[in-house]
């Protein structure tokens, strides 16, 4: 049996989750990254994805769109830009947060557009594996 | 000597009044309630990204390659003043308690020979300044649409403050809001929030950083901002409604007092006419 740990997951208007899990998945910046009770303690950036929390009780998983995550030994604190659990997650919200994306990226001086644009491609990322 | 008539309208009329200010006094109540919750609703976020921030500013902030978000231009000649006040009146000295420590603030800095600009966020500050300051605002956000300050409002200033910074516009930049301390206790403050201070003592965790410190930092001190807009709105919200409460439980007790003169004076006048009225026939009925 593996170690548990404390999983928050905090926007800034509310904290939506905070359990007891045995690991969480976090979509990094550099990387998909789970980690498990002794993880190593990092702080990542998030882009755009799904945080998986699994816990005894099943899985449970959020739709982030950006933040950073700080991990420790004892536990997972993700301050998310804004996050929605999938199942709230809707096809046109989806859409909507793309086309956000779009005209960021649409109106982003040429040295950050490629970050816009890998932002736009991760929404849609995200949207794929949120199967919408 | 005002009629009967006069004085019954008169009654009448602030009778009325005292019907409105109560059921503002109730509708400022509610929204308080609900302005606190989702000011404590915000809290875990925004000490979170302090304390991280305050962590990563101690162990980059000596270094060259600091970002200007944190380490600042290098000069304090122009200062943008973000004064956040409320779309509304009616709520005591709300209001004019920030617009007077945003001008203190001002001109202390005038004083000293740096330009100030000033961006309002909210009708009320706006007007109030408008009179000796005018020359000096570049902005304004308007949140007169907003029912209920979300995140996006913040982000939408927040962004607006940033593209101004990395603009060149001004050095330094200061919120100013009132504090929520109790009904009837709002403080006003003033937080500077570029370059970034932090409170409290950095935690002396050590991470990994992925990607870099500098690149988390370069992607969080934006953020930071739009935090920090984020509870000064928050704050203020519910500064706002706790000073509308209690500024309106004011104007209710004192229309109730204004009530009861009215009434002593109503019921004296109309006892004096009965009274002439009464001398009148006797003194008729005497002379026959």
């Amino acid at each position: 049996m593996a170690g548990t740990l404390q999983f928050d997951l905090v926007s800034p208007e509310r904290r939506l989750a905070s359990l007891a899990v045995t690991e969480v998945g976090i979509p990094g910046t550099a990387g998909d990254l789970t980690a498990m009770a002794g993880h190593e303690a990092t702080i990542t950036t998030l882009r755009p994805g799904l945080v998986r929390a699994v816990g005894a009780d099943g899985v449970r998983a959020f739709a982030v769109t950006g933040g950073f995550a700080e991990i420790t030994a004892a536990g997972v604190s993700v301050l998310a830009e804004s996050a929605v659990p999938v199942e709230e997650l809707t096809g046109t919200l989806l859409d909507k947060m793309i086309d956000e994306a779009r005209s960021l990226a649409a109106m982003a001086l040429p040295e950050d557009r490629d970050t816009a644009e890998k932002l736009v491609h991760d929404m849609q990322a995200l949207k794929t594996a949120a199967g919408h | 000597m005002p009629s009967l008539k006069d004085l019954k309208n008169r009654i009448g009329s602030v009778k009325n009044t005292r019907k409105i200010t109560k059921a503002m006094q109730m509708v400022a109540a509610a929204k308080l309630r609900r302005a606190q919750e989702a000011a404590v609703a915000a809290r875990p976020y925004a000490e979170r990204m302090n304390a991280v921030m305050a962590g990563l500013a101690a162990s980059v902030g000596g270094s060259d390659q600091a970002p200007r978000l944190l380490a600042g231009t290098g000069d304090d000649r122009v200062h943008l003043l973000v004064v956040m006040t409320a779309e509304r009146g009616l709520c005591g000295g709300f209001n004019s308690s920030i617009a007077r420590l945003a001008r203190q603030h001002a001109q202390a800095l005038l004083a000293t020979g740096k330009s100030v600009k000033i961006l309002t966020v909210g009708r009320k500050g706006r007007e109030q300044l408008r009179r000796d300051m005018s020359q000096n605002f570049v902005g304004h956000v308007d949140l007169s649409a907003v029912k209920r300050v979300g995140y996006v409002d913040a982000q939408g200033i927040a962004r607006d403050i940033l593209a101004r910074f990395d603009a060149g516009e001004f050095d330094v930049a200061t919120l100013f809001f009132n504090r929520f301390q109790s009904v009837i206790s709002q403080i006003p403050t003033a937080q500077q929030v570029i370059p970034a201070v932090f409170e409290g003592a950095a935690t002396s965790a050590l991470y990994d950083y992925e990607p870099s410190e500098e690149g988390i930092l370069a992607d969080l001190l934006p953020r930071n901002v739009a935090t920090q807009v984020f509870t000064a709105l928050l704050e203020n919200g519910a500064s706002e409604q706790g000073a509308r409460q209690s500024a309106m439980d004011n104007a209710t007790r004192n229309a109730g007092d204004m009530i009861n003169r009215l009434t002593i004076q109503y019921n004296r006048s109309r006892q004096a006419a009965i009274t002439k009225e009464l001398i009148e026939i006797i003194s008729g009925a005497e002379a026959l």
